[in-house]
């Protein structure tokens, strides 16, 4: 059992949830993240990222968008309450060192897993230039905190309710054009964003890392459920990964390995809706 | 494999039985070989394709008693020799046979902890039935003594009379044991460590306890309830289990050693990586290793649709690629989820097959169809990126290879295609190398498996010791325990002069 300390809404769609689990508060390090499941009997194991963890408290921060079944359930406990399983930390930590300018472009949820990688760049000594998109004013998340890390950040929404009227691309092409261009970049967000941030900085030769948020079921390479073609190659997001070079990553088929259950996730996120009581949720992601 | 109910099985056997035991003269061999071997009660093969239950029904006592009558109590004992943890097969068979079923159990936990388990899914055709005199003497394996449905007998006996009170525990000795994982060859270890008044803690990665025993062998061949019991008597001796543990992750085995006061470490932690085919079309949607679509099934009860929040692939034409009992499970599971056809592809012939022939059995008499000789080349999607069929190309046998299996070759130009929608690939597993990679000096094979001293399963690193699936590869239950046993007793003597 995992007790909930603290719970905060950070936007209509989007939760954070500081648990304890102090094992994993002192065994963490930036770009790892956790398995949860609500209950050991029926529940779904899902991934969700450590935003942050507090080592002396014991405990981490988990912030995460409500789109289907579980993410309802969680962001429906209360602050006091518990989860029953958190497992890890889990997958490979991102590799920070000095390299000179860093861009991180975060889309979306995709903000709240770039927050400790973009402290861990910042910490390591490099400029640190932080992009920051949603579909509107609403829907953005930690900028505060974000803006505490950046030399330099960039706001961009779909429909221009704050920050520039803009997608994330095009700042990031803005950035690459820049001299001298971007030692780095590191994107995490929707699929599609990743994609399209991998396209923009590849003609300029400008690494790219991207997070990827594959289906999971167990977290350990047990499963192959994670798979994603890199380069070509079979590797599994879990153990792998999550972070990838962007160049190389065959997004059309990790879009289309994420659809796998939709069918059978729309309708328990339907069920959900009736069970709770409120109205369908518009745009949901990926 | 009958259609007969398990009253008119038991109701035929009590008749035989009544007469034998009527006799006034003792029963010589001749008189033995003339019991016909006992048929096991199951469902129906058309009943138990729309349910999770388990198929076979297990022996009534007359069933069992005629059973045993059959044994001829061979001086030299050829059974035991086939059995891997050398249980006195004469000794337990014979207590059956006379009624004295607690003797029986008694004789069988002397060699195993598991004996519901081992009764249940050992290969016993190619280990202890195998070496059966009286199978020899009727030239036919499956006519051997049923030694493991006997050993089942007895353990679900013991079960249902709820007797099975928890091992004896020796007063705290203060002294601390890490066991890795919670399959067969933990659960020994646990076990019998604990037995010498040792404080042992068992890490597990999943949420819940009991290895492949829990997320890979499936309900209806091995009900849930039967691994819950086992755990129950490890917590019942004082065992703590800590799931949700990965080791390497949430501490690595050094700490474990080093930091958290260990004095040994036991690593079970299996073969569970999965293999692929590395074919074109592998990471299309609807491609699934078997032992995902066999944790979705069984750990996360995606089988329960009602209930379960974790969705699994809606089929209708499923094939399957592989011959072992991974990929008779998989097969049998996907009929059980609600595909219509199931098709399973399989480079060699029956005879060459791993899987235990009563699965095999069980499979075929459940209308999954066998393409022997046969493999898949490429997978096939359509524009959503989904299987849509799969490219098969047959095989014939040639030279014998180094294991004596006549190895199959490529009939050249005989490819063709079959419509499936899901694919589920149940070739192998490997160990997981989570543990090798964060535990330096630890020594693998390269093939991945921690190098472990055969008598001891001591491991290249002091206090270190390794059984099970990790050491062996994909292997079996009793194997892992017997592996289990042996590293338990290593680890008590080596705690005894710390
Ligand atoms: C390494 C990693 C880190 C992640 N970190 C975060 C995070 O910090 N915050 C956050 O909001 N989201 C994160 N995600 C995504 C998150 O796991 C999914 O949003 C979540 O599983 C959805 O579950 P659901 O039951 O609410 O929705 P569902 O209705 O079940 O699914 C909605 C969508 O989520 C995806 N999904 C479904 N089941 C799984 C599963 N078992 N594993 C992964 N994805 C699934 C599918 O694309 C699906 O279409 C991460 C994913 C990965 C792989
Ligand atoms: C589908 C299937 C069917 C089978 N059928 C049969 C059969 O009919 N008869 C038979 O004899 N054998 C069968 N086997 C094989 C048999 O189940 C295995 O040989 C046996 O379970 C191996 O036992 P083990 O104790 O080595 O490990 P496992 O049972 O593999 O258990 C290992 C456990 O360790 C955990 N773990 C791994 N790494 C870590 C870590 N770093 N930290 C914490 N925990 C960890 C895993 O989650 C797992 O629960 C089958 C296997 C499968 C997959
Ligand atoms: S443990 Fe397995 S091999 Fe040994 S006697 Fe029992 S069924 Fe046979
Ligand atoms: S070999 Fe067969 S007949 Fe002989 S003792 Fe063993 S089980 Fe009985
Ligand atoms: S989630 Fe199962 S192997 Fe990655």
């Amino acid at each position: 059992m995992h007790r909930i300390v603290q719970k905060r809404q950070l936007s209509d769609e989007v939760f954070l949830l500081r648990v304890e689990a102090p094992l994993i508060a002192a065994a963490r390090r930036p770009g790892q993240f956790v398995i949860v499941q609500a209950d050991s009997e029926f529940g779904e194991r899902i991934p969700l990222t450590i935003a942050d963890a507090d080592p002396a408290a014991g405990t981490i921060t988990l912030i995460f968008q409500v789109v289907g079944h579980t993410t309802h359930r969680l962001a429906a406990l209360p602050e006091g309450g518990a989860i029953e399983n958190v497992l890890g930390p889990l997958g490979r930590p991102t590799h920070i060192e000095k390299v000179g300018t860093v861009v991180c472009v975060g889309g979306g949820i995709g903000v709240a897993p770039l927050h400790p990688i973009a402290q861990g760049m910042k910490l390591a000594g490099n400029r640190v230039v932080i992009v920051i998109g949603a579909r509107n004013a609403k829907l953005v998340i930690l900028e505060d905190e974000m803006r505490a890390i950046a030399d330099e950040l960039i706001v961009c929404t779909d429909d221009g309710s704050r920050g520039r009227k803009a997608l994330v691309t095009a700042p990031l092409k803005e950035l690459c054009e820049r001299s001298p261009k971007p030692d780095l970049a590191v994107a995490i967000g929707p699929p599609i964003m990743m994609k399209f941030c991998a396209e923009t900085t590849r003609p300029y030769g400008v690494p790219t890392v991207v997070s990827l948020n594959t289906i999971m079921v167990d977290g350990t390479g047990m499963c192959g459920g994670c798979r994603v073609t890199v380069g070509g190659q079979t590797r599994f997001v879990c153990v792998d990964g999550p972070e990838f070079d962007g160049h190389q990553v065959d997004f059309d088929n990790l879009m289309q390995r994420l659809r796998t259950y939709k069918p059978r996730e729309d309708e328990l996120h339907e069920r959900c809706h009736l069970e709770l009581g409120i109205a369908r949720l518009e745009g949901r992601r990926p | 494999m009958t259609h007969a109910t398990p009253e008119t099985l038991e109701a035929e056997a009590r008749a035989q039985l009544d007469a034998l035991l009527a006799r006034a003269e003792p029963l010589k061999a001749k008189d033995r070989l003339k019991i016909p071997p006992q048929p096991m009660p199951s469902q129906p093969a058309a009943v138990r394709r729309g349910n999770i239950e388990e198929v076979a029904l297990g022996f009534g006592p007359a069933q069992a008693r005629l059973e045993a009558l059959r044994c001829w109590q061979c001086k030299n004992a050829p059974c035991i020799e086939g059995c891997p943890v050398r249980i006195d097969i004469p000794g337990f068979v014979r207590a059956i046979a006379e009624n004295r079923l607690e003797e029986a159990i008694a004789i069988l936990k002397r060699n195993t902890i598991l004996p519901a388990i081992c009764g249940r899914v050992c290969p016993q055709e190619t280990q202890c039935q195998e070496k059966c005199t009286v199978g020899k003497a009727l030239k036919d394996v499956n006519a051997a003594v049923a030694i493991g449905r006997l050993e089942r007998y007895a353990a679900d006996w013991e079960r249902e009379q709820g007797c099975a009170a928890p091992p004896a525990v020796k007063p705290e000795t203060g002294k601390k044991v890490a066991v890795i994982g919670s399959g067969p060859a933990s659960i020994t270890v646990a076990a019998d460590v604990r037995r010498e008044g040792h404080a042992v803690t068992m890490f597990e990665a999943f949420h819940k306890p009991g290895g492949v025993l829990l997320y890979g062998i499936p309900e209806f061949r091995l009900p849930k309830r039967i691994v819950e019991l086992e755990i129950a008597t490890l917590r019942a001796m004082g065992v703590e289990i800590r799931t949700n543990f990965v080791v390497g992750r949430t501490r690595t085995l050094r700490q474990l050693l080093d930091e958290d006061g260990y004095d040994a470490v036991f690593i079970g932690a299996g073969a569970g990586l999965p293999k692929f085919m590395n074919i074109p079309g592998e990471n299309l949607v609807g491609v699934f290793s078997a032992n995902e679509y066999l944790t979705r099934a069984n750990l996360m009860r995606a089988y329960d649709k009602a209930r379960a929040h974790t969705p699994i692939y809606p089929s209708r034409k499923v094939a399957v690629l592989g011959g072992g009992n991974v990929a008779m499970d998989a097969a049998r599971m996907a009929l059980r989820i609600g595909a219509e056809e199931v098709h399973l592809v399989y480079r060699r012939t029956e005879v060459e097959m791993p899987a235990r022939v009563e699965e095999v059995a069980h499979a075929k008499e459940e209308g999954v169809e066998f393409h022997l000789l046969q493999n898949a080349k490429r997978i096939l999607g359509d524009e959503y990126g989904r299987v849509k069929a799969i490219e098969c190309v047959r095989y014939e046998l040639g030279e014998p290879d180094e294991s004596g299996r006549r190895r199959p070759v490529e009939v050249k130009g005989s490819e063709f295609v079959m419509d499936v929608d899901t694919v589920i690939v149940a070739i192998g597993n490997e160990p997981n190398p989570l543990i090798r990679q964060t535990t330096e000096g630890l020594q693998t094979s390269r093939w991945g498996t921690i190098l472990a001293d055969e008598a001891t399963g001591q491991t290249s690193l002091e206090r270190v010791y390794a059984g099970g699936d990790i050491v062996l590869g994909a292997a079996t239950v009793i194997l892992a325990m017997g592996e289990g046993r042996r590293a338990a007793a290593a680890i008590n003597a080596m705690l005894a002069t710390r």
